[in-house]
């Protein structure tokens, strides 16, 4: 038998909901850890597809994890091409503080962005509002937004997912 | 009129004892978290959780803006700040006061004379109450004309702020000028403000403390003393009310200065007035005000049998003292234990991690304000108090027996921590003959050299 990506899925809940920080599973050729980096905010990040042996499908080992942002790297080895997730190229975009979410620079403006909208790394996608001040908030990657999850003039708490960007191959 | 919905802006057992008054009063609660406590128990018990930062305290619970913000933002009309963290920055009751939030403590300008530890120092003097001979210091030219007038040993401390940081001793004169930058150093990075002053070090002093609770115009009532005096490093690890033999009229005096100090001000809210007691020569001096809820706040409870959690908040919702001094009677005597998760046998060091058994005592006149399951994560960006263990008995010897056999039953697995400790003070003989001085677990650990034995550490458990 092989691990599927809902037995993934399935596992990986196991590990969130149980005190352990790590597991290290290992049946038929099939090598899985997990790993939960403490303190971190959010959501898991991605999932990292990597061959044992030479796959075809390259695109399985690229790393969705963004530097310095992922709370809960997620490390799963399947063996063939298994596309543990289909959103391996979608990016969270997570609230780097807690205040309220504007999706345009002032009321009426036209929205940073849309679901469709393309983005550079630096291109700022919304302004959260702490007590007056206004902090700009930037895609911090290059792609295609495909979500955008809170409502315009909400409150947002840090770690939040903001939106969702598709990367560029 | 009317306090529905708090948010608390703490983490660890203040929060859990916090929530726990508020579900008493039907208060709605609101638990403000770092992302190091999304899954921490006072999470899982408050009514709502936001969270407001990064695990850093300096990005979350000590973010004043993302704090005030986040009571906006989810309905709340007040904000408890619990103890240390933005307790007694002025920021916090000011940005509150901006947004239309109650702050449940004392005035901004209460809190500034209150913190800047030379202008609380005056204000005790003005009140007629002893200070500890010493005073401000401007350059090391002065500082050496006053040490030199004061005598070693002597103490330099922090202008802007209290709880051990920026202090330093000087046991002899010449070490004076190296200490003097240290602990102006140490001022600065914790308090924001490097300004020192000298104080006469005063030998076999008791700290002793008054709890008392102002309505801000100028009613102040107090409830007993708490001594403090088993502390390491300033840092108090048992506390206990009544202090074991104070004369009834040195005890009066204690009492009546700290309402006169309070009065002075016009405090509102709960506050502690610190002295340093002399019983032997019976004196006493003031030391400071802390205007919050302090740690050790349950052993005041528990002979009273008022929720001071209750009284802030009454306070803070206008309904003033609804105490008179002459509802305060205490009864018995109680004794708490600081359980923290730190390696007694190795210099106190801090041992955060997961806890892997966590099982507390209960019993008649044990109460246990804790954070701690089995299971719970204890972040290392933040205090490692576990909990506290407080025991309440007729009398000294009452309490102290149940607080030996609910220590003796407290098991904490997967992290290290002080229980074996607090076994060998209730076990000291100086201690169970009581009123010791803060010289006393630098005694015990002479005495008992195999309690920092590092080779004996598996012997006790934790």
């Amino acid at each position: 038998m092989t691990l599927t990506a809902a037995d993934v899925a399935e596992i990986m809940r196991v590990v969130e909901t149980s005190t352990f920080d790590e597991l290290s599973l290992e049946m038929d050729g099939v090598k899985l850890t997990l790993r939960r980096a403490g303190a971190g905010a959010g959501l898991v990040q991605s999932v990292t597809a990597q061959a044992d042996s030479p796959s075809p499908a390259g695109a399985a080992s690229r790393s969705g994890a963004r530097a310095g942002q992922a709370a809960r790297a997620v490390q799963t080895a399947v063996p063939a091409a298994a596309s543990v997730s289909p959103d391996a190229n979608v990016s969270d975009i997570t609230s780097p503080m807690l205040g309220t979410f504007y999706r345009a620079p002032k009321p009426g403006s036209p929205p940073f962005v849309e679901v469709g909208s393309a983005v550079e790394a630096d291109s700022v996608i919304a302004i959260i509002e702490v007590m007056k001040l206004m902090n700009t908030v930037r895609a911090g990657v290059r792609g295609v937004i495909t979500e955008i999850l809170p409502a315009d003039e909400t409150l947002v708490e840090f770690g939040d997912v903001l939106m969702r960007a598709r990367r560029d191959a | 009129m009317g306090i529905r919905t708090i948010l608390i802006a703490n983490r660890g057992e203040i929060a859990a004892r916090i929530i726990r008054t508020c579900r008493a009063l039907d208060i709605q609660t609101v638990l403000a978290v770092s992302s190091a406590d999304r899954d921490s128990e006072p999470a899982r018990q408050a009514d709502r959780v936001v969270c407001v930062g990064r695990a850093r305290a300096a990005d979350s619970y000590l973010n004043a803006p993302a704090i005030v913000h986040a009571a906006v933002a989810t309905g709340a009309d007040a904000i408890h700040p619990g103890y240390g963290f933005l307790s007694e920055r002025a920021i916090l009751p000011r940005l509150c006061e901006a947004s239309g939030i109650v702050f449940i403590g004392p005035t901004e300008a209460q809190l500034g004379a209150i913190g800047d530890k030379l202008r609380a120092r005056a204000e005790a003097a003005a009140a007629g109450i002893p200070v500890v001979p010493g005073g401000a210091v401007n350059s090391r030219a002065e500082a050496e004309v006053l040490a030199e007038k004061l005598a070693a040993p002597l103490l330099i401390k922090a202008v802007g702020g209290g709880g051990g940081r920026g202090l330093k001793r000087v046991e002899r004169l010449k070490d004076l000028p190296e200490l003097l930058d240290l602990a102006a150093a140490e001022a600065g990075a914790a308090f924001g403000d490097a300004r020192i002053y000298l104080e006469r070090y005063i030998e076999r002093g008791r700290h002793v403390e008054v709890q008392i609770l102002g309505d801000g115009e100028g009613r102040v009532i107090q409830l007993g003393e708490r001594d403090c005096s088993v502390q390491r490093r300033y840092q108090k690890l048992i506390e206990e009310t009544p202090a074991v033999g104070l004369s009834t009229a040195l005890r009066d005096s204690l009492l009546q200065a700290a309402v006169r100090f309070a009065q002075r001000l016009g405090y509102r809210g709960a506050g502690t007035v610190e002295f340093i007691v002399d019983a032997r020569r019976e004196s006493f001096y003031f030391l400071e005000m802390n205007a919050r809820i302090q740690v050790e706040h349950p052993v005041t409870e528990a002979v009273t049998g008022i929720d001071l959690i209750a009284e802030q908040i009454a306070i803070a919702d206008g309904k003033g003292l609804r105490l008179r001094q002459a509802e305060v009677q205490a009864v018995g005597c109680a004794i708490e234990c600081r359980v923290n998760a730190e390696d007694y046998r190795n210099d106190f060091k801090p041992s955060p991690g997961r806890v892997r058994e966590m099982s507390w005592p209960r019993g008649p006149g044990i109460r246990v304000d804790s954070h701690v399951v089995q299971g719970s994560s204890i972040p290392p960006f933040y205090d490692s108090l576990l909990g506290k263990i407080i025991a309440v008995g007729p009398d000294r010897a009452g309490a102290m027996a149940r607080l030996r056999g609910a220590v003796a039953a407290t098991l904490i697995g997967g992290v290290k921590s002080n229980i074996g400790f607090h076994s060998a003070v209730l076990d000291d003989a100086e201690f169970q003959t009581g009123g010791v001085d803060t010289g006393f677990v630098e005694r015990l650990f002479a005495r008992r050299p195999e309690l920092s034995d590092q080779s004996a550490a598996g012997a006790a458990h934790g």
